[in-house]
């Protein structure tokens, strides 16, 4: 608990939150990061290996990935708080961050980086299923489905990462895909291709799950002719993707129509870089990121979100006087 | 006081003929969320000494309970009082829920 006012607070503790507080701690800017209670290091934190962050030949476990980036901001002075920021005010100059845990921090910058969560099938059964057969998290729930048959739906890297993990529990593996094609990458897709224990339900969709206490079955409908068939499975992990975990500033920030803050240009012409439409708050990494949602991209942004804060708060220094806040125009206001 | 480790053999005497309502951790070491939500744990074993035992049971290496429960999802934070199930948390939750989660518990004394 504090009463004085900092430069800068970061929200969020993934690649974009750590990346972030290590420019913005080399710069003397002494940030606070909100990590979260449960959450912090963010989603890489319920992956196996990381084999595509360059500098590491032999790959790296996604864990151990934002454990060393939290120790190289913490190594420049970062704060690294394990709350949750529960309210944000971000009008004026000076922000006000507050956290689950009855704390509050004021500052004349804030950085976004709250990440995505998980995108959910959105059938009716699923939340009364979840944790009893219904998962978003093999690494941690793979364990119990030893000698089962277990279905992936989605057709990305998390999706074959998923499988391909799961395949050292489950008898059978089913991955379910809306496309007769996969999103994922050609190394991760040839991975789970070519793997014995993982077999393809192409151009189906999980339209509904099946059990009392816990999951027996799934329905799946055939995208292209309708058809639908039962499948028999005890385990059903959901990764269809990531939704962006905005809504602590929503009608506070300008978001798009999916939920996604909008940074720089998208915000209004003149605005740059990761700025968002409010003066003096930046939002980085899956947060604002409908394209790329790399572990590298997120960081990148850090970056780029701590470099721009630098700037708006010697800007403040040198003009005393808070740059006006930008006006939105009307179908962006409509999104708020 | 802090979390009390429990095993298969454990579990009947430690947990389901406690005097206090126990909340049992289903955990296990490479599961990120059950690490996370350790130290918070820990922390309400200090606030709830003497109203509520927290403990917590190793999943890997004691698989009998977690079948005998159904659980194929950790974390899971069970609650038992008098020997019965009377609560399940399903997933790592910030330490004001687990609060709210514990207060429910005991007023329904």
């Amino acid at each position: 608990m504090t009463d004085t006012t900092r430069d800068l607070v970061i929200v969020g503790s993934g690649p974009a939150g750590y990346t972030a507080a290590i420019y913005a701690a080399r710069a003397g800017l002494a940030p606070v990061v909100l990590a979260g209670s449960v959450t912090a290091g963010g989603a890489l934190m319920n992956t196996t290996e990381v084999e595509n962050f360059p500098g590491f030949v032999d790959g790296v476990m996604g864990p151990e990935l934002m454990e060393t980036m939290r120790k190289q901001a913490e190594r420049f002075g970062a704060e690294i708080v394990y709350d949750d920021a529960t309210e944000l005010e971000l009008d004026g100059p000076v922000k006000t961050v507050r956290t689950g845990n009855g704390d509050t921090y004021r500052s004349r910058a804030v950085i976004l980086a709250m990440g995505s969560a998980y995108r959910e099938l959105g059938l009716p059964d699923e939340k009364r299923l979840s944790g009893h057969g219904v998962s978003w998290c093999a690494t941690c729930d793979g364990f119990f489905f030893r000698g089962q048959h277990v279905v992936v739906v989605g057709g990305g890297d998390s999706a074959m990462e998923e499988a391909t993990f799961l395949t050292r529990f489950a008898e059978k593996v089913t991955v379910v895909h809306r496309r007769d094609e996969l999103r994922a990458s050609k190394v991760m897709a040839d991975r789970a291709l070519s793997n014995p224990k993982i077999e393809f339900a192409w151009n189906s969709e999980v339209v509904a799950i099946h059990g009392t206490d816990r999951v027996t079955g799934v329905t799946l409908r055939d995208t292209v002719t309708g058809a639908e068939r039962e499948l028999d499975a005890t385990g059903l992990f959901v990764a269809i993707g990531h939704v962006p975990r905005s809504e602590l500033v929503a009608g506070k920030v300008a978001l798009d129509a999916e939920g996604y803050v909008l940074t720089g240009a998208d915000v209004a012409p003149g605005v740059r870089g990761t700025a968002t439409s409010v003066p003096g708050v930046f939002a980085c990494g899956d947060l604002v990121d409908h394209t790329y949602r790399q572990a590298i991209t997120a960081a990148g942004s850090g970056c780029a979100a701590a470099l721009d804060a630098q700037h708006y708060l010697a800007g403040l220094v040198d003009s005393a006087e808070p740059p006006a806040p930008v006006s939105l125009p009307e179908k962006i206001e409509e999104t708020l | 006081m802090s979390t009390v480790p429990v095993t298969d053999a454990t579990f009947q005497t430690e947990v389901l003929q406690a005097d206090l309502p126990v909340l049992v951790d289903f955990w296990a070491p490479w599961c990120g969320p059950c690490v996370q939500v350790a130290p918070i744990l820990e922390e309400l074993s200090e606030t709830y000494a003497g109203r509520v035992k927290i403990a917590k049971i190793n999943t890997d290496e004691n698989p009998q309970v977690a079948q005998a429960y159904g659980i194929v999802s950790i974390p899971t934070l069970n609650v038992y009082k008098g020997g019965e199930l009377v609560k399940q948390i399903i997933g790592a939750r910030p330490k004001p829920a687990l609060v709210n989660e514990i207060e429910q518990v005991l007023q329904s004394a």
